[in-house]
């Protein structure tokens, strides 16, 4: 077992190309706060990229910010905070959910992962505002996509590719984002006592408004009952007069209360970070995507066979599930009840028996598996980054 | 533009290939005469003609799926098309190559207002999703200045923009699935009315792929609430430095404007001249800025804008205070190419996006380029985005201007990329930019791009004479240059 930490693109060459002659795979690894997530791996070394930080270039009014990929995200956040800016798709902090022990996340891990928050649903993910990247292939050569600007189409979306790719077909250096400005307000409009069904009726009334909802989310758990919960932001003026209408939109569902900054703020970083389903530390937690009219329907088939605890994001399309007991965390029954291309579930938390017995991630059907296949070669045809962490052939 | 030497043999074979294909969709959908098939000798890119071998217009996919697999099989190339209003000559067509037409693909499939989206054929134009969805208060939000003509396949494969991109994104961020078909004539889904990716985002790299990896055959499109209110400020400015700080200081306060577009002096005179929408035309630069959302946040916003636009030196500034006279201020920026249609013979129109903080060099840079080449240049610019799209102003009937032209275009591009931006913010590469590709990227950087083409076509059948400057065979872009039994692990520090 070695640990390789170079500090520039030619010493990550050479290392990625020495694993690439021998055939000996190595882990990626930065803050490490997502080290337990994805299928387990066995790689003989772990290449520490913690060397590629710091933020390189930050143009407030450009809206773009460069930095090492392992620029921890808190430097970032931080940086872009000062200047009334943000990363608008609201990566999660998984720490307290994982268990993990690592540092704090870096930029690198969000985008690889390609995290996204409640704002997911107004804002994209970390995928729609990645705009480019230096990095090193799996054939040990340095390469460089997309750009420094916003709006792009010059060549192929590698950035797309590589958003979610896990670390499986390049170590990136360098990452460009798009930043956007803090809104200057945030208030939740909240809603008690709704069953799943009433929930995702009243957040499509709610996001089919003209609004402009930031966030709608559902938690059945709630001390106090059943939450419906819906988040506008932006200009004070503007989300004052939004909330107080929207309030008023939604009384077919029940007199909602309107919750203010602080409150606000501390419950959607709360649904953010998943923390509802933070405290128990043995159930198997799953992400599943549906379109949001499917979550209800999903939820009652999923209670006939398993014993679970859940809360809806993104509007009903986003079904956090901490499964309980079951030998396989559930994994059968939950993508059994997912059509084939109508949603997909990934094993978020479990242990590492768990997640090396099922597919932590959606199974492909078999012609889009073949050409994930076919990718990976073209990046890394021996295999050397990251090997098996997306599926076990890739 | 020097493109693929066409296969003398294949053409031979039209009158074989073109019964072959009848087979699978039909007699009336293979277009085999010369007259029909001048219909589709070029796209948007009027300057590149070329004649296809054999037009075919399938009308489902399974069509789609047989039509390649013969391709596939017979080692035909194709080119897709959708409405043909590339800028870029992506669908340029192939004398050796088919081209295949997506336009008998016209229907909205589905409209599912509950989870915000529409099901469509690629064939559907931009505006017609709008069109399907406006009495419901719903649009789709990329806006193409093509888009009532421009197809939704095509926007797929271009990832087309607009001038509400700032805020609403490019087609990518407003697709969320798609059916497409792969080069051996096997159909694939890619996501669905939910969101992101199990696995690799094929759907984020099928985007912007400009036809080179696949057929999309049905479009998942987002859908959003049309905004309630959307006024207008149009802001004149005594210099381009100072337009350009105004653009600056309205993103700095922390305001993303549904758009913000800016024009130079000879765009505004040949708007004015042509639409009279009443432009300034004392002034070096004009900023049309619109907000849009709920009315509560447009008027506070709108203030905020005009005292922004003051500080920064605007001379004249008027804020639009009926849906008449904001559609009045948008009317000259609208018109902007007839309108320089109308005072030169040819224009041309390239695309560079630039940080926008380069904008007055840029311009400088262009007059500079103008006086060198002899051609007159005007600007109209998604300010808010930093996407420029400089209007060169040339006559094809004269010796050597488009070439000349050609040259100007490319400098600008190559000036573009120089001080960090890009070569194409929205019109795509196609055949026009593919030779300045270098410019941008380097060998391993377009070697890596290709790899992924080999991935989805290692025959290099679709769309062949696009986006790369040089085609690599994939057998070679495979290879690994790795020394077995060579190369340790360098020497660094281990823990």
């Amino acid at each position: 077992m070695s640990r390789f930490r170079p500090t520039d693109e030619k010493q990550l060459a050479e290392i990625v190309s020495a694993a690439l002659a021998g055939e000996e795979p190595l882990e990626i690894v930065a803050g490490g706060s997502k080290r337990g997530l994805g299928r387990p791996l066995q790689t003989p070394h772990t290449l520490d990229v913690t060397g590629f930080a710091g933020i390189r270039q930050y143009e407030p009014e450009e809206l773009v910010l460069s930095a090492g990929a392992a620029t921890p995200l808190d430097e970032i956040e931080r940086v872009l905070a000062a200047k009334r800016q943000m990363l608008a798709f609201e990566p999660g902090d998984w720490r307290a959910l994982l268990g993990s022990t690592g540092q704090g996340q870096t930029l690198g891990g969000v985008i690889a992962c390609n995290l996204a928050g409640p704002r997911r649903i107004r804002q994209g993910a970390a995928r729609d505002h990645f705009l480019g990247f230096h990095g090193v292939s799996g054939r040990g050569e340095a390469f460089k996509a997309g750009g420094r600007v916003v709006k792009n189409v010059t060549g192929y979306d590698l950035c797309k590719l590589l958003a979610g790719s896990y670390g499986t077909l390049a170590v990136m250096t360098e990452i460009t984002v798009k930043v956007l400005p803090l809104p200057e307000a945030t208030r939740t409009v909240a809603l008690k006592g709704l069953d799943d069904a009433r929930a995702v009726a009243a957040m499509i009334h709610g996001l089919n408004s003209s609004h402009e909802l930031s966030g709608a989310a559902h938690l059945p758990g709630a001390s106090g009952g059943a939450l419906t919960v819906m988040r506008v932001e932006g200009p004070a003026p503007s989300v004052e007069a939004r909330a107080a209408a929207l309030r008023d939109d939604l009384k077919i569902f029940g007199n909602a209360e309107i919750l203010g900054d602080a409150e606000s703020l501390k419950l959607w970083v709360g649904l953010r970070d998943a923390s509802p389903l933070a405290d128990d530390k043995d159930g198997a937690v799953w992400r599943v995507s549906v379109a949001p009219t499917a979550a209800p329907a999903l939820l009652s088939q999923l209670r006939h066979a398993l014993d679970f605890r859940y809360f809806l994001d993104w509007g009903g399309g986003l079904v956090w599930l901490s499964v309980k007991g079951g030998e396989d965390g559930g994994a059968h029954v939950i993508r059994a009840a997912l059509a084939q291309d109508q949603g997909h579930a990934t094993l978020i938390r479990g242990s590492a028996a768990l997640r090396a017995a099922v597919s932590v991630f959606q199974p492909l059907t078999p012609a889009v598996a073949a050409l994930s296949a076919r990718i990976k070669d073209g990046f890394d045809p021996k295999r050397v980054l990251n090997r098996g962490r997306l599926y076990p052939e890739i | 533009m020097l493109m693929p030497t066409p296969d003398a043999a294949t053409i031979a074979r039209r009158s074989e290939i073109a019964a072959q294909l009848r087979a699978i969709v039909g007699a009336a959908a293979v277009i085999e005469s010369e007259d029909e098939r001048r219909a589709y000798e070029s796209d948007g890119l009027t300057a590149y003609r070329a004649l296809p071998l054999l037009v075919v217009l399938p009308s489902t996919t399974e069509e789609v799926s047989r039509v390649m697999a013969h391709c596939h099989r017979e080692n035909l190339k194709i080119v897709p098309r959708g409405a043909g209003t590339s800028l870029s000559g992506g669908s340029l067509p192939l004398e050796d190559g088919i081209i295949l037409g997506l336009s008998k693909f016209n229907r909205i499939l589905e409209l599912d207002y509950d989870n915000r989206c529409a099901v469509v054929q690629p064939g559907v134009t931009n505006l017609g999703i709008t069109d399907a969805v406006e009495d419901k208060g719903f649009y789709y939000a990329p806006d193409p200045s093509s888009q009532i003509a421009c197809s939704i396949g095509g926007n797929v494969a271009e990832n087309s923009g607009g001038v509400h991109c700032l805020k609403y994104g490019l087609t990518t961020n407003n697709i969320l699935g798609l059916e497409m078909v792969l080069i051996d004539g096997t159909v694939i889904r890619l996501g669905g009315k939910h969101l992101d990716a199990g696995g690799y985002d094929l759907l984020g790299v099928m985007v912007g792929s400009e036809g080179l990896l696949g057929v999309v055959t049905e479009v998942i499109v987002r859908l959003l609430r049309k905004p309630t209110t959307a006024r207008a400020v149009l802001v004149g400015f005594p210099s381009n430095e100072s337009a350009g700080a105004c653009v600056a200081s309205i993103i700095g306060a922390g305001i993303i404007p549904s758009g913000m577009e800016m024009m130079d002096k000879p765009a505004i005179h040949a708007v004015e001249d042509f639409v009279h929408a009443g432009y300034p035309l004392d002034v070096e630069a004009l900023l049309i800025v619109e907000l849009d959302g709920p009315p509560a946040e447009v008027d506070h916003l709108i203030e905020r804008v005009e005292q922004i636009a003051r500080q920064c030196g605007a001379v004249g500034c008027r804020v639009s205070n009926s849906e008449q006279e904001r559609t009045l201020f948008w009317a000259g920026r609208k018109a902007a190419f007839p309108a320089v249609g109308r005072i030169s013979p040819d224009y041309y129109c390239v695309d560079p996006t630039i940080p926008r903080a380069r904008l007055p060099d840029i311009l400088n840079y262009m007059a500079e380029l103008s006086k060198k080449y002899g051609l007159r240049v005007a600007n109209v610019f998604h300010a808010g985005d930093g996407n420029l799209h400089p209007l060169i102003l040339y006559d094809a009937n004269k010796p050597d201007e488009l070439e000349r032209t050609e040259l100007f275009g490319a400098d600008i591009m190559k000036y573009c990329v120089e001080v960090g931006g890009v070569l194409t913010g929205e019109h795509g590469v196609g055949v026009e930019k593919r030779d300045l590709m270098g410019v941008m990227f380097s060998a391993a950087d377009l070697d890596q791009q290709q790899r992924l083409k080999c991935a989805f076509d290692p025959q290099g059948l679709l769309n062949p004479g696009k986006v790369f400057p040089q085609l690599h065979r994939c057998a070679e872009l495979g290879r690994l240059h790795v020394h077995h039994g060579k190369v340790r692990f360098p020497d660094l520090p281990r823990f």
